[in-house]
């Protein structure tokens, strides 16, 4: 492994490892919210009960997130110091913002999971609320910052130098707003159906239901909607590509050749020496239709863009395939779902739907994973698109690939500490809750 | 604009040093503490530290941003020479975080408690130790720009006598910040008994660690102490830091908690502020070169962008940051029958 690729291996580690403690670190405290809004209601212990135990894990992820976070800061330039020399004062904008979100953040959620009968019942209530709304402006600035990688604006370079910056347009940049809304539209599905997959296990196994069955109808309700709101902001997302950053769009696509009726290709094997898809089904002229609104105007291929800016196109293809998948098969029984609750079906709580949701949970954060895959591998070779190369802006420093396998070794025993953790605390829910009340059913 | 900034970056700095360093010492306290009363400082820090320690931290993260949006060339400076210390201080900062809360959050109090203890005191030492060498670093002027070998561009900078003498003092102060913060957050006298004790030997530990340092600086021939001296605003920082000393203690004695942290959080602020102005007006002193914040300060437009964005978050910031502290206060312990 040359540094170059022990670089970009450890981005893509910490990258990949961040995104899913911080997208579930905003979105918990969504639902934590509601469901302490119907205890503050209702007065119904159940729902301070679960208010509690997801607090529990709002804490755990939260604290994971904000360390990785905290470690990122300083990896862009640990990993990419002539990039962030010339793009800090560029694209500052939002993260001088987001230290803001970030710390109130903190700030709010020591006041929530510290202020038990500590303060007044709706000021604790509201302490619960900003930590859910800093948290996503948090993430909707961190996701401008890198759609100023997508689409560079905000400065000129004259000889050579980077001048005339104006932070502002760059962070109010072409694709800033395509990327935070899928992204936070992602975060809502994935929390959503995790932790609604998760719950619906637990009903199934028979555990408190008095616990479960509130939680997995707020879990899931918002990821369902938002599962509905997806395809939406993807098409928004893929035709803004397609018009910036065509060679990421072909390679999403495994588009090799420019022509008109360009064919949507779903699945395949794309290969590159030959600049063919194998085993594909294609839907003529459909690609045009998705990009142009109609069924024949001609879709840019990789073969007129030059070969030293093509991204690698199977990695690109395949993320993009599992990222709509995954979100086509959630959307589909987020659908399933609402329109069960709205009928007040009795499968909701059918053995069989239950263990579908459980089989589904992790799914969500695989699609966020491979949509990351298909930004960041799709906009390779470029580390700030069409401006400077990604080989151009790793450090100087030797032996990153000891740093590597360094990050490798602590983000594995993180995952598996949490992951026992989250199975310990769901058990000590239901031991907890199974001792105060007689099984209801 | 540039000033103010410059202002931000020293203050995020100093309330790190200050909040996130006590934190850091709560870790250093609880690994000399003998094993019959680990249980309860552990308790005891929890309580103190528990609802506050992310916030402490988000300082580090403004300093960061401070750095890499106005000032890049630090930041990209510090990225590559320092690259293995900053990795170290990272792994530190990431085991520390996550063993506090998962400590506290596993349900299943045995097994792994052992671990969670372990790696909760060793990263506590540690991450202010790389700290203190990064700070030593920096000033040091053994950052050779030009430099053509690994060791001499990676390792030797930092890993010798003068930056780890920063490093070990970083420590020490951590711990006397943190012994003086849990005196008031006692809620027995034995306990407070337990932290004066500790409070005192962190503050001749601490001392001790100053004199390393100026003994490094001078075996490694780092004019350390005559940029100090060359300054009347240093030589009264640190003459006002040493008279503070003896109305510590006097404070301590007395029960006066609040004007015993507030002295010393004012002694670390004062020798602070004397380690960098002694390299004043540079920021960083390489070895043929320094850096000077202005001169490194980024173009007009990302300045104001940046100064705005401090100044509105402050807004934000300090006022709820006071509350909370405020809020989770402990009512120290008073003795009864004392005077």
């Amino acid at each position: 492994m040359d540094d170059l690729l022990a670089a970009r291996s450890q981005m893509a580690l910490s990258l990949g490892f961040h995104i899913i403690f911080a997208c579930i670190g905003m979105i918990m405290p969504f639902f934590m919210a509601i469901s302490h809004y119907i205890y503050l209601k209702t007065g119904k212990e159940a729902y301070k009960k679960l208010t509690v135990a997801w607090s529990k894990g709002v804490a755990i992820f939260f604290v994971t997130g904000a360390v990785s976070g905290t470690m990122l800061s300083f990896e862009l330039g640990l990993l990419w110091p002539k990039f962030m020399e010339e793009a800090g004062p560029i694209f500052g904008m939002p993260f001088s913002l987001e230290g803001t979100a970030f710390f109130i953040e903190a700030i709010a959620l020591g006041f929530f999971l510290y202020g038990w009968g500590k303060f007044h019942p709706w000021f604790h209530w509201f302490t619960g609320v900003v930590v859910g709304v800093s948290g996503l402006a948090s993430g909707i600035l961190v996701v401008a910052a890198n759609a100023w990688m997508n689409a560079p604006t905000g400065f000129d370079i004259i000889d050579g130098v980077y001048t005339n910056i104006d932070p502002i347009a760059a962070m109010f940049n072409e694709a800033w707003f395509s990327q935070a809304l899928h992204m936070t539209l992602a975060a809502f599905v994935a929390t959503g159906f995790a932790v609604g997959g998760i719950h619906a296990w637990m009903i199934r196994k028979g555990k408190s239901k008095d616990i479960h069955i509130p939680a997995l109808r707020i879990s899931l309700t918002i990821g369902a909607v938002a599962a509905i709101l997806m395809p939406l902001s993807g098409h928004h997302a893929a035709k803004d590509v397609a018009h910036r950053q065509p060679a990421k769009l072909a390679a999403m696509e495994a588009h090799f050749h420019t022509e008109e009726r360009a064919a949507l290709i779903i699945g395949g094997i794309p290969d590159e020496a030959t600049q063919t898809v194998n085993y594909a089904i294609k839907i003529p002229g459909g690609l045009s239709y998705l990009i142009h609104g109609d069924f024949v105007t001609e879709v840019k291929g990789l073969e007129d863009i030059p070969q030293d800016e093509h991204p690698p196109v199977a990695i690109t293809h395949y993320g993009f395939q599992i990222m709509v998948g995954i979100g086509m098969l959630l959307m589909l029984v987020g659908l399933i779902w609402l329109f069960g609750l709205w009928k007040k079906a009795p499968y909701l709580h059918a053995p069989w739907f239950l263990a579908l949701l459980a089989l589904l949970s992790p799914l969500g954060f695989i699609a966020v994973e491979a949509g990351w895959v298909v930004t960041e591998v799709g906009r390779q070779p470029w580390i700030l698109y069409g401006i400077m190369r990604t080989a151009d802006a790793v450090t100087p420093m030797p032996g990153i690939v000891y740093s590597f396998w360094l990050y490798v070794a602590v983000y594995l025993s993180l995952s598996l500490i949490v992951g026992a953790l989250l199975a310990k605390q769901v058990k000590a829910l239901d031991k907890e809750t199974e001792q105060l009340s007689p099984k209801t059913s | 604009m540039v000033d103010i900034i410059i202002a931000f970056l020293y203050l995020s700095l100093l309330m790190y040093l200050l909040f996130g360093g006590a934190d850091f010492g709560a870790g250093i306290i609880e690994f000399f503490t003998s094993d019959a009363k680990k249980d309860r400082t552990r308790l005891l820090t929890y309580q103190a530290i528990g609802p506050i320690w992310e916030a402490n931290h988000m300082w580090l993260i403004i300093t960061i941003v401070i750095l890499f949006v106005g000032f890049p060339k630090v930041y990209s400076t510090v990225s590559i020479f320092l690259h293995i210390p900053v990795s170290l201080l990272l792994l530190g900062i990431i085991a520390r975080g996550t063993a506090f809360i998962f400590r506290h959050y596993d349900p299943d109090q045995g097994k792994f408690q052992p671990l969670y203890n372990l790696i909760f005191v060793y990263s506590s030492f540690l991450s202010p130790l790389f700290l203190g060498i990064l700070a030593g670093t920096i000033i040091s002027g053994r950052i050779d720009l030009e430099a053509a070998s690994f060791p001499e561009a990676y390792l030797f900078p930092w890993l010798a006598f003068f930056p780890i003498s920063v490093g070990l003092f970083t420590v020490a102060i951590c711990g006397y910040l943190a012994a003086v913060f849990l005196i008031g957050e006692a809620q027995t006298h034995e306990d407070q008994m337990l932290f004066r004790k500790k409070a005192i030997r962190m503050n001749v530990l601490t001392v001790v660690a100053g004199a390393l340092v100026f003994l490094a600086a001078t075996l490694e021939g780092i004019p350390l102490l005559a940029g100090m001296l060359d300054h009347p605003i240093t030589i009264l920082a640190l003459v006002l830091a040493s008279i503070s000393l003896p109305l510590t203690w006097k404070y301590l004695r007395e029960n006066f908690h609040m004007r015993a942290r507030i002295l010393v959080g004012f002694q670390v602020s004062m020798i602070l502020f004397a380690l960098f102005y002694s390299i004043h007006p540079a920021f960083m002193v390489f070895k043929n070169s320094v850096l000077i914040l202005k001169d490194a300060a980024a173009g007009p437009a990302t300045m104001n962008s940046l100064g705005i964005a401090l100044l509105v978050g402050s807004v934000f910031i300090l006022p709820s940051l006071f509350y909370l502290i405020y809020s989770f206060q402990k009512k120290p312990f008073q003795p009864l029958a004392k005077k």
